[in-house]
């Protein structure tokens, strides 16, 4: 018997539970790497070289180097995770949170200060926008 | 004897720390929302907790997919800040209280409660920036700090009903040690936010008030909330606030409110402050 995933009809959201945390596994390592000085270096000098290094997938080194969030989601990276890269490259949460979104850095800051974007239409997958 | 004396609550948001560090917090964007602690830190400097029970969680810093326990204490002497990727945050080192650090575990392990016992962690902006928020910039921190480390980021982390379980069992252990401790139990992390995928930066306000009206008057209730609810409402971020169910479960069933803040936005997420003392 499968596991109840009541969560997989929210709309925009991977949640990383065990499954998805088994398929990520070696991205998120290569990210906790990242965590040491000298490992920013080496990956700044040569990020293929870099990636070479770790036993994962094509598409999910990819997606590193492609800087695609979203891609690297699909494929079992977790953001907190995920965050040593957008640290390394010397940018912000806030930035990371826009590309994923397909918005501006500055559309998505306005979003944000104009208090957020509303559940509103953002609970179910299929939802009838402005509805609930 | 050690009794717990106050509970405080406030989300922990990196940006928050940094804006702190590098000396933004009177600027347009920030002030109103450091405002909300004036009134905290002159509390704080009342109270002057000995020791402070800190739930936070851990942003893969000191935990990685090697290895995730669900709830860990820090027994060891000092923790230092860790590096998240930009280098360690400007702050002292964390002193932790080993001796009550022992006491809680043994005693709360008996109670059912599996606590993982961590010597050696660096502490990162979960734990930090609370401290920051509280205590502004000295140098050294004014108390000993116990680090209680929860998942929130692998799912599933603990149901709010067992982080508030949890805060009871904490409270039976502070009570029965025989030190004379001014504890307080802090619960971090929150409130709405989302900072994964294209509905990234999802903000609730309703909920969010909602949630700091019950978890002061209506913690029982509260406390049943199943994990699909706060990740729908609330962002899948903002699963963080069954740890303020912790700080909630070790105060008395009723207690006194001393503050409450909430502010939107910080960086992604929605900010939200309480101060509860027990009577």
């Amino acid at each position: 018997m499968s596991l109840d995933k009541p969560y997989a009809d929210i709309p925009g959201t991977t949640v990383f539970d065990a499954d998805m945390a088994r398929v990520g596994y070696h991205l998120n390592q290569f990210c906790m790497s990242l965590m040491k000085a000298d490992n920013r270096e080496r990956f700044k000098a040569d990020e293929r070289a870099y990636l070479d290094e770790w036993s994962m997938t094509e598409a999910q080194k990819q997606a590193v180097l492609d800087r695609d969030y979203n891609r690297m989601i699909d494929l079992g990276g977790n953001i907190y995770f995920l965050a040593k890269i957008f640290s390394t490259d010397g940018l912000s949460f806030q930035h990371a949170a826009a590309t994923m979104t397909g918005m501006s850095q500055e559309e998505y800051a306005q979003m944000m200060l104009s208090g957020g974007r509303s559940p509103e239409g953002n609970r179910y997958l299929n939802e009838t926008s402005g509805g609930d | 004897m050690a009794r717990i004396t106050a509970g405080v609550t406030t989300s922990h948001v990196p940006a928050i720390g940094a804006a702190i560090d590098l000396g933004k917090t009177q600027q347009e964007y920030w002030a109103p929302l450091f405002k909300g602690y004036e009134y905290s830190k002159r509390w704080i400097g009342e109270q002057k907790p000995d020791v402070i029970l800190l739930v936070y969680n851990d942003h893969a810093s000191a935990f990685s997919m090697e290895l995730m326990p669900t709830f860990a204490i820090g027994t060891g002497e000092k923790f230092q800040p860790a590096d998240e990727g930009w280098g360690p945050r400007p702050v002292p080192e964390v002193v932790g209280h080993p001796e009550l650090a022992a006491h809680i575990a043994q005693s709360v392990i008996q109670q059912d409660f599996d606590l993982t016992l961590v010597n050696r962690m660096d502490v990162d902006h979960g734990l930090t920036v609370p401290l920051s928020l509280m205590f502004g910039q000295p140098g050294a921190w004014p108390c000993k700090v116990i680090p209680i480390a929860v998942n929130v980021v692998l799912y599933p982390p603990p149901s709010g009903r067992r982080c508030y379980e949890l805060g009871k069992a904490l409270r039976r252990a502070v009570d029965s040690f025989d030190g004379d401790l001014n504890v307080q139990v802090w619960g971090t992390g929150g409130m709405s936010h989302q900072l994964q995928g294209p509905r990234a930066g999802l903000i609730n306000r309703e909920f969010d008030n909602d949630f700091l009206e019950r978890l002061v008057n209506d913690p029982e209730g509260l406390s049943q909330m199943p994990h699909v609810e706060y990740m729908r409402e609330a962002g899948s971020e903002g699963i963080e606030l069954v740890m303020w169910l912790v700080m909630r479960g070790a105060l008395d069933d009723k207690v006194t409110e001393k503050h409450r803040f909430y502010h939107v936005p910080a960086s992604n997420t929605a900010v939200g402050h309480l101060i509860l003392e027990n009577s």
